[in-house]
């Protein structure tokens, strides 16, 4: 990573030098911007099994071709209300676990300049601020690069959290 | 970490495990020449590794340890000193590897200058007394008799040799290299004794090793993931080809079907291990307890071969430690102790393994003094976990159980090894997590054994697939016991105790909850949504020693499925285990039944209560809490009175029953009693038998004739007083789920003897109220009726024995008194408690006949707060309601 590079817990792939290429997609109003190294594939996700007790930005579990994904709904996870038409999602691995991320469209594919990077605006909501690992501007828009290690982390904490809380009370 | 790091690391911890087993052997036999060459050899290969690979602190620790060995196969006597020793070597050894694993190659700081030099000094040691010996053993055959001990392996003075050249040795007698290598003389005969035994079963143990390779966990799991996909892809398959009849492809269908099985089943058995891989270490921990604890164990292992899933093999690794250091512990008495009772010094711990049906029962049994009854109910009883009455009814087996109760620990002192209350309860509830069983057997003065049932692999599970809240979930088939649907008037009943529902299941009350509520899914409340309880389906499950049901929407199947593990982040939800796939592709739950019941028992409090029976009702069971005999009259309504007043059930023989005065009376014991009807609608059965409750007051006597006795139930009575228009109802209760009238003896009383009865008193006050009537049947009446009402009711006999109350507790908020005492009157006693400063403001409710008005002006006068007619129900409770919380005002 070059000295400009504001974090450095940017997930791996900037090896390629200057230029960083992240599949953008939408979540609500706001752009974002994955790695394109993350991203394993693109699906619709269906045959959503609930998890019982799991925390809300777990939507559950699907079968994706033998395998079992756990499904994220990012709106929740970023405190959006739930979306109305069909949703997308990108399948994601992490620790050799399969994820799902449920967005709401996925658009196109950006080369972007990594010095050209950011950091995160310091009045961003924190719960955004979390998992976003700076902004990129574009032409007409603002691209929040998504650190999907930190928002899987996220959903995981979420878990662990609600179930101290269950053990507190029990 | 590099390949040859990691070999190394797989290699020694094995070689380690096996020389703490053959040290310990060794230790009781150190006349085997066998065992003790097998140590040297493991820690010869060690040092000689660590020397290669550069791990100079390990290698100069072996060293040492080698050097003390070598002393000993040179015939030098063994101590238990010594052999501790090599066994705190080989820890130190262990402590060391595993900071290299961690650290992926080094070693960690620091130095082992302490344990070298003791290792030194005990060479020393043991090779000074032993001077002499060694000039007399070099007898030359021993230097041949050593091979054929050792086929394919490095000939015994090549090693020798190698660890001769790897130092020079400072104390034996310089030239002793060639003398060294024999055996000792006395030695030898048992030696060669057993050389043909250790050598036959060294040519075993190598043609084992030579078929067998060492794969890596992780391939295995691979191997079982992908079988589990296969197997999944061909039951997807067969739903298909059950769909379209085309009998062509049905026939390779079937075969790939089948050879699916068989491809499962034999990843499967890949998984299996020997259960000894989990003892395997006990030998070292019963050692090194009998050592500190001056008890002498002996450890028996029987089935050490029996198979297990590798993963179960893990869960239970703690368990069965625990409960052989419990054993050593706890079981096994002082060699003393053992020989005043007329046993072996030598205590006996007995592990033992086999299959029985898809389980593998392990029992640990130590014939040590076994488990205390007497103590055990003792501390059942200090804990709160069981009244007196229900452990005089228990049998042993049951009281046992007790033992494994959280905090639960007989132990008098706290060792360090156990007796810390914690243990028992963790071991069941690991066990139970993977679906396991754990009981016990004891006889006082002969032993204990536990007796462990888990299954056999946990990666494929029998389960049964439900429907709650919309979605299919799994439950373990282990756990299920029955299906129940219920339906109204049939036997399996749901009745409601204070909004926790019941099912009355034979002789059991099983609490049931909503498989869709405990889980979230649907509303938390489902309340008494009729749709749902009246026809419900109920799953009734197992957990150790708890039963419970779960209301389900719907029962598909029972299927094999294969276990997939939640995903890191869902691994700690309470209640789900894992997740599966189904045949139609669709990702279900499967559900953790140890979870639920916890789950189930946390939800309703009452009906916790019932799940335990005998072991749970218990802690709350407070004198709040009344027995009530149910009966019907008339209507199909339940109707109820206290137990208490009642002094025998009997089958009136309607043939006896006479007229005086046209009403009805019976003989009964000598005496002619009246015989009332509980109402105008109870049958009068015109010839053979009825029911009839027999109150009892003083002398008074009366039967009361019924329809039905139902049931003797002991609840927490919320009574609400009922209207006055029906004069023989006392008031209204839920009990068993239903309204229960519960009616009023003292009306049958005076309807019986045309009299009011003299004693009647009614009482009650908000919360501390102090009862004070001469008569036990009134008290026994009164309490339940004003406990009902949410009083707080201490009674006493008589004014006296109210002013000591009075006198030594403090907080009564109100004084119920019958103005005829038997030692002082109310109004005397009215008069004291006006007379103590400290009393002077509690609001005293006097009970006089109603006709007395000229008590009543008294009773004012002398500092009665109020006076109540004794059958003035709603004036009494008014009074109560305008007296109690307002005391300054009142007095």
């Amino acid at each position: 990573m070059n000295a400009h590079t504001p974090l450095t817990h940017e997930a791996a792939p900037t090896a390629a030098h200057d230029v960083v290429q992240y599949v953008t997609v939408r979540i609500g109003p706001q752009l974002f911007g994955l790695p394109i190294a993350l991203v394993h594939e693109v699906f619709v996700p269906e045959a959503i099994t609930r998890v019982p007790l799991a925390p809300g930005e777990i939507a559950g579990v699907l079968n994706l071709r033998g395998r079992i994904v756990t499904m994220v709904a990012m709106r929740r996870l970023l405190s959006l209300p739930d979306a109305e038409g069909a949703p997308m999602a990108v399948g994601i691995e992490h620790h050799g676990e399969a994820f799902g991320l449920i967005i709401d469209e996925v658009g196109e594919v950006l080369s972007l300049d990594a010095a050209r990077r950011e950091a995160n605006p310091a009045n961003l909501d924190p719960r955004w601020a979390q998992v976003a690992a700076g902004v990129h501007r574009l032409s007409g828009d603002l691209m929040l690069i998504l650190n999907v290690d930190l928002v899987l982390d996220r959903a995981g904490s979420a878990v662990a959290r609600q179930d101290a809380g269950k053990r507190a009370e029990l | 970490m590099d390949d040859l790091l990691r070999e190394f690391l797989t290699e020694t911890s094995e070689s380690l495990d096996v020389a703490d087993v053959e040290l310990v052997k060794f230790e009781q036999d150190p006349n085997n020449a066998q065992i003790l060459n097998n140590i040297f050899r493991l820690v010869h290969t060690i040092k000689g590794t660590c020397g290669f690979i550069g791990l100079p602190r390990l290698a100069s620790l072996a060293h040492a340890a080698e050097t003390l060995m070598d002393r000993f196969r040179e015939g030098r006597p063994v101590t238990t000193d010594a052999v501790g020793l090599v066994l705190s070597t080989i820890d130190r050894i262990k402590l060391l590897l595993q900071h290299v694993e961690e650290t992926e190659g080094s070693e960690p700081e620091g130095e082992d200058r302490d344990l070298i030099s003791l290792l030194e000094a005990m060479a020393e040691a043991v090779d000074a007394p032993a001077a002499p010996p060694p000039p007399a053993p070099p007898p030359q055959p021993a230097q041949t008799l050593e091979r054929p001990l050792l086929p394919g392996e490095l000939p015994l003075d090549e090693l020798d040799r190698i660890f001769r050249e790897t130092k020079v040795d400072p104390i034996t007698p310089a030239p002793a290299a060639p003398a060294a290598p024999p055996k000792p003389a006395p030695a030898m005969p048992k030696a060669d004794a057993d050389a043909t035994h250790a050598a036959a079963q060294a040519g075993e143990a190598h043609g084992v090793a030579a078929q067998s390779i060492r794969v890596h966990v992780g391939v295995l799991e691979q191997l079982m993931t992908m079988v589990s996909e296969l197997v999944l892809t061909r039951n997807q398959l067969m739903e298909i080809a059950r769909r379209h009849d085309e009998p062509e492809y049905k026939v390779s269908l079937q075969r790939l079907s089948n050879v699916t099985g068989e491809l499962q089943e034999a990843v499967m058995r890949t998984r299996m291990q020997p259960i000894g891989n989990a003892w395997q270490k006990l030998p070292r921990i019963v050692r090194d307890l009998a050592q500190e604890l001056g008890k002498q164990i002996e450890l028996e292992q029987v089935g050490a071969d029996t198979e297990l899933d590798r993963q179960v093999l893990d869960q239970i690794k703690d368990p069965l430690t625990h409960m052989v250091r419990n054993s050593a512990d706890h079981g096994l008495e002082m060699p003393e102790q053992r020989r005043a009772a007329g046993k072996s010094e030598r205590g006996l711990i007995r592990l033992s393994a086999y299959h029985e049906g898809g389980h593998v029962i392990v029992e640990i049994s130590d014939n040590g003094r076994g488990l205390d009854v007497a103590r055990i109910k003792q501390k059942a009883l200090e804990n709160g976990l069981a009244t007196e009455a229900e452990l005089a009814k228990m049998p042993d087996s049951q009281v046992f159980r007790f033992i494994f109760h959280a905090g639960f620990s007989t132990a008098q002192k706290v060792t360090n090894v156990s007796g810390r209350g914690v243990g028992m309860d963790v071991v069941r509830s690991n066990l139970e997590s993977i679906g396991g069983t754990v009981d016990v057997r004891s006889r006082q003065g002969e032993g204990s054994t536990f007796v462990i049932k888990i299954p056999l692999t946990l990666a494929i599970v029998p389960a049964l697939i439900v429907r709650a809240a919309g979605e299919r979930f799994a439950l373990p088939q282990s756990a299920v016991e029955e299906l129940v649907r219920v339906q109204a008037g049939s036997d399996h009943e749901i009745t409601w105790l204070n909004n926790s529902p019941v099912l009355g299941l034979r002789d059991r009350l099983l609490p049931i909850v909503s498989l869709g509520a405990l889980l979230g899914l649907s509303p938390e409340r489902d309340g008494r949504d009729e749709a749902l309880w009246e026809r419900a389906l109920i799953v009734v499950m197992k957990v150790g020693h708890q039963t419970f049901g779960v209301v389900v929407e719907a029962v598909s199947h029972t299927e094999e499925i294969v276990v997939k593990p939640m995903a890191s982040a869902l691994r700690q939800l309470p209640m789900v285990s894992g997740s599966t796939i189904l045949g139609d592709g669709r990702v279900i739950m499967i559900l953790d039944p140890a979870g639920l019941a916890q789950h189930a028992a946390a939800r309703g409090g009452a009906a916790e209560e019932v799940s335990h029976h005998g072991a749970g009702r218990q802690s709350r069971a407070s004198q709040k809490r009344s027995s009530l005999l149910l009966f019907r009259a008339g209507s199909r309504d339940l109707k109820a009175v206290p137990l208490g007043l009642v002094t025998r059930i009997e089958e009136l023989e309607v043939a006896r029953i006479e007229r005086v005065n046209g009403y009805p009376v019976l003989q009964y014991r000598g005496a002619l009693i009246p015989v009332l009807y509980a109402n105008e609608e109870v049958q009068r059965v015109a010839a053979g038998t009825q029911p009839m409750l027999v109150f009892a007051d003083g002398g008074r006597v009366m039967g009361l004739v019924v329809d039905e006795i139902v049931d003797i139930v002991e609840a927490e009575l919320d009574m609400e007083l009922s209207p006055s228009n029906m004069p023989e109802v006392l008031g209204a209760a839920v009990l068993s789920g239903q309204a229960t009238e519960i009616l009023d003896v003292a009306f049958y009383v005076q309807v019986a003897f045309g009299e009011r009865f003299r004693h009647l008193v009614r009482s009650s006050e908000r919360p501390r109220l102090l009862l004070v009537d001469e008569s036990p049947f009134h008290r026994d009446l009164l309490a339940p009726m004003l406990n009902g009402n949410g009083y707080e009711v201490t009674a006493c006999a008589s004014g006296g024995e109210a002013l000591a109350r009075l006198g030594t507790e403090d907080g009564f908020d109100a004084i119920v008194s019958d103005v005829d005492l038997p030692d002082m009157d109310g109004f005397a006693l009215a008069a004291a408690v006006r007379g103590d400063p400290r009393i002077r403001e509690v609001p005293i409710i006097a009970l006089a006949t109603a006709q007395d008005r000229d008590a009543l002006e008294r009773g004012r006068a002398v500092g009665f707060t109020d006076c109540v007619a004794k059958f003035d129900r709603s004036g009494l409770i008014a009074a109560l309601k305008e007296f109690t919380g307002r005391q300054g005002i009142a007095a």
